[in-house]
């Protein structure tokens, strides 16, 4: 594993010369938090951010995507023709991802690239991205990502992860996308003997810093109907609104919509984020919806995350322990209880 | 060969609507591919699915009513109820739309084959088991007895009457046709629910005999305790189930019911299968 010196004082400078072969894309302020976005001619990412309230996910799943144009003018050639919009040119690199962020976007990728079908769409967004990730060195009191097969200093899903060591970053270079980066941005310096340890104590420090924990081992062994007829729902649930936040601040929701919009004659084909949350999601034409209740939606979403996934991918739960939505949640509904009771609860007891 | 993008519809051409009830609430139109290979990409089996894909509407999952054994075309039975369907209602002989797919599972009929087929379906649900009796038709020899009940409200609701009378005049397979309720003397079938007229005239059950249930909520509801009385095994009834459905590629998320997604790991389940999910439909 190469380990590379970057002085803080290069930082700015390397990252201006990257430009030139990447679009840079980091966490930036936004009123009294940060978000990822595109960054302007100029502008740099601010590394000193604690979470932010959505998570990347939009690089490669963005909130709207032009998916096909057409003309619905039927003096013109191809019209009521879909045609793909064709994919954005050029190299992305996210700086800044956090481990569980690009943890999250492989637990995605399952959905979005199977043996049965590939989305294009999301692919192509992928394969243009360059994960540049920033370990977390002093995790939040909501972060239980350790428990969720990921960490404050996870590699999983990263071409690069960032180490803050004070008046240094060190980067550990994880694949030749991430050396690629690395060389762009003129980031070459061997780390030295010591910053190996540098990394684990750093490692060490912030994972004994997560006291936050979930328990999911005993869930598999229950059936989906036990868990789904089990009586605590309810009770769990009683106060969610079905905003919605959750899943928009949740960088493992996948859910979308497909809508056609259309200005005089020329239409697009859009997908946007969509919610479980809401009851057009499974609002049937005829008036019936399978998920009347606002607490069966809230059900649908947990069984989803923790049960569903668990069952149908054997790769652990669809969550990554970011505690977005714990932090967010309007009725303190709480991600971590819902695991636990689940795990916990001993089916005809 | 299918297209790289599943999401991009084949274009189409329609060919043909014929009304098909006496309310004019459903449609069946006859598509034709503007490029021929297309329809090679499109090879399907009954029991699949398409999106039908209107440029400016959007899309709607409907089951595919032409047989696999029919070619030059495929043809899809609409009720007119949404958006969609209803700008669809309205659309004319040569407009120029899209179809995705095939979308879904089949009735399986690897293992279908060579087995005694009791079919039971209830009004516009008819569709897939059109597609299957006409390509089991076509097929005749690879299969045991065939029986069909089929039912509607009135002799005016039920779909495909050309082929219902076609069928039956041939002779090859049992057909058990009934209306709720009808007034009309010279109507010569059963009179009386599903159900109870499935009571009387299913074959009984054994291990070569399998039964595909395709019918509105009610009639499911009172046909599977006729089939238990019959002795019907629960994996040896297989139905075909609808949720809303955008991507219909297994992606979008909306149409699970537990973990599997209908569009992708259906619309086919057998009762076995429905018995250890949740009610999400």
């Amino acid at each position: 594993m190469t380990l590379i010196r970057i002085a803080k004082a290069s930082w700015d400078g390397g990252l201006e010369k990257a430009r030139k072969a990447y679009e840079l894309i980091g966490p930036v302020p936004e009123k009294d938090s940060h978000k990822y976005a595109v960054l302007a001619e100029g502008q740099l990412p601010d590394m000193g951010f604690k979470n932010t309230k959505l998570s990347p996910k939009w690089v490669v799943f963005p909130q709207s995507e032009a998916m096909f144009t057409y003309t619905l003018d039927g003096t013109k050639e191809n019209h009521h023709i879909l045609q793909e919009v064709p994919a954005a040119p050029g190299a992305r690199a996210v700086i800044g991802i956090r481990p569980y962020d690009a943890k999250a976007i492989q637990l995605t990728k399952m959905n979005f690239d199977n043996k049965d079908y590939k989305d294009p769409f999301w692919l192509r967004n992928y394969e243009r991205c360059t994960f540049v990730g920033l370990a977390i060195n002093a995790p939040s009191a909501t972060d239980f990502s350790t428990s969720c097969g990921t960490g404050p200093f996870a590699e999983e899903g990263l071409d690069v992860l960032l180490v803050d060591a004070g008046e240094v970053y060190i980067a550990k270079v994880l694949t030749e996308k991430g050396k690629k980066f690395l060389d762009a941005a003129g980031f070459g310096e061997d780390a030295g003997a010591d910053a190996a340890k540098t990394v684990e104590d750093l490692k060490a420090k912030a994972e004994a810093a997560i006291t936050s924990k979930v328990s999911y081992n005993k869930i598999q062994g229950k059936t989906i109907m036990d868990l789904y007829d089990a009586p605590f729902w309810k009770d769990v649930l009683f106060g969610c609104i079905n905003c919605g936040t959750c899943t928009y601040a949740c960088p493992t929701c996948w859910c979308f919509d497909i809508q056609d919009e259309v200005k005089g004659t020329d239409g697009v084909r859009v997908r946007n984020w969509d919610s479980c949350m809401t009851a057009l999601f499974t609002h049937h034409a005829s008036g019936h919806n399978p998920r009347e209740h606002e607490w069966e939606r809230t059900r649908q979403r947990f069984m989803h995350k923790l049960k569903y996934f668990l069952d149908k991918y054997d790769a652990g739960l669809m969550c990554v322990g970011c505690g977005r939505c714990v932090e967010q949640c309007p009725a303190n509904i709480d991600i971590r209880t819902v695991c636990n009771t689940m795990n916990a609860f001993e089916p005809g007891k | 060969m299918r297209n790289p993008n599943p999401y991009e519809p084949y274009p189409v051409r329609i060919d043909d609507i014929t009304v098909e009830t006496e309310d004019k609430s459903l449609k069946t139109f006859k598509f034709v591919f503007l490029n021929p290979e297309h329809e090679e990409m499109f090879a399907y089996k009954s029991g699949q699915f398409a999106e039908l894909s209107i440029p400016g509407q959007g899309e709607i999952p409907i089951g595919i009513a032409s047989s696999p054994t029919e070619k030059g075309f495929v043809k899809f039975t609409v009720f007119k109820t949404g958006k969609v369907t209803s700008y669809l209602h309205s659309m004319q002989v040569g407009d120029i739309m899209g179809l995705r797919g095939p979308l879904g599972n089949w009735y399986p009929w690897e293992i279908l084959e060579g087995k005694n087929i009791l079919i039971i379906g209830g009004g516009f649900a008819f569709t897939t088991l059109r597609s299957s009796i006409k390509m089991m038709l076509d097929n005749r020899e690879k299969f045991g007895k065939i029986d069909v009940v089929y039912g509607a409200r009135s002799p005016g609701m039920l779909l495909y009457m050309d082929d219902l009378r076609e069928w039956e005049a041939q002779g090859k397979i049992n057909m058990h046709i009934t209306v709720d309720r009808t007034d009309d003397p010279n109507w010569k079938y059963h009179q009386g629910f599903v159900p109870a007229i499935t009571e009387k005239v299913a074959p009984p059950a054994d291990d070569d005999t399998y039964a595909i249930v395709c019918g509105p909520p009610v009639m499911i509801k009172f046909t599977q305790p006729v089939l238990d009385k019959l002795g019907y095994k629960h994996d040896h009834i297989i139905m075909s189930l609808e949720n809303r459905m955008k991507c219909g590629i297994g992606m979008c998320g909306r149409c699970n019911i537990g973990k599997e997604l209908v569009c992708k790991d259906g619309p086919v389940f057998t009762l076995d299968q429905l018995n250890q999910m949740p009610k999400e439909y």
